[in-house]
């Protein structure tokens, strides 16, 4: 899984309708320390994040592996909202 | 299969119920030498192992197969601790 912090919502009411009543959540990848990475993901929010909010994104197939994404055209989903990181080794 | 070390773990009470009790690392991928190649990731941790510890995991949908439920969205886990890497060359 990737750290990314949510940065806004995509909001499209013409989508396919399996993904109708989703969640789209546009996150920025961060580095350990929270400072942003270049690029960013759109990925269905299974755990109600909000804007800012510091989350885990799980992505390809396991993406589908939720309640709310199985057998849905998705590839990337939010699946925890990271309260705290403790970093020990510095790589 | 791919070769990191755990450099730190990952506190989330708000998750996706299947990954309540999960054990979440840092892990930052090394090379053969154990030397640092590329960026940190995060993986589910079935086997228990420390900070600092040289580790295999697997990534993609393969990471779900480990973890005790069927269906829980991970694309990385721990399968093991490395005693030892002998390399030719």
């Amino acid at each position: 899984m990737i750290l990314g912090r949510v940065i806004g919502t995509v909001w499209a009411t013409r989508k396919d309708e399996k993904l109708t009543g989703s969640t789209l959540q546009i996150v920025r990848p961060v580095e350990l320390d929270y400072s942003p990475k270049p690029g960013f993901v759109v990925a269905v929010d299974a755990v109600g994040a909000g804007v800012g909010e510091i989350v885990l994104v799980v992505q390809g197939s396991s993406a589908r592996q939720t309640v709310k994404t199985q057998n849905k055209p998705v590839d990337a989903t939010i699946m925890a909202i990271v309260d705290k990181l403790d970093i020990e080794e510095q790589g | 299969m791919h070769l990191g070390k755990v450099i730190g773990t990952i506190w989330a009470t708000r998750k996706y119920p299947a990954l309540e009790g999960a054990k979440l690392q840092i892990v930052q991928p090394v090379d053969k030498n154990l030397d640092d190649r590329g960026a940190p990731l995060v993986a589910v941790d079935t086997i228990g192992a420390g900070s600092g510890e040289i580790v295999m995991y697997i990534t993609s949908r393969e990471a779900t197969i480990p973890y005790r439920v069927e269906l829980v969205p991970i694309d990385a886990s721990i399968i093991g601790i490395v005693d030892r890497v002998d390399v030719q060359g």
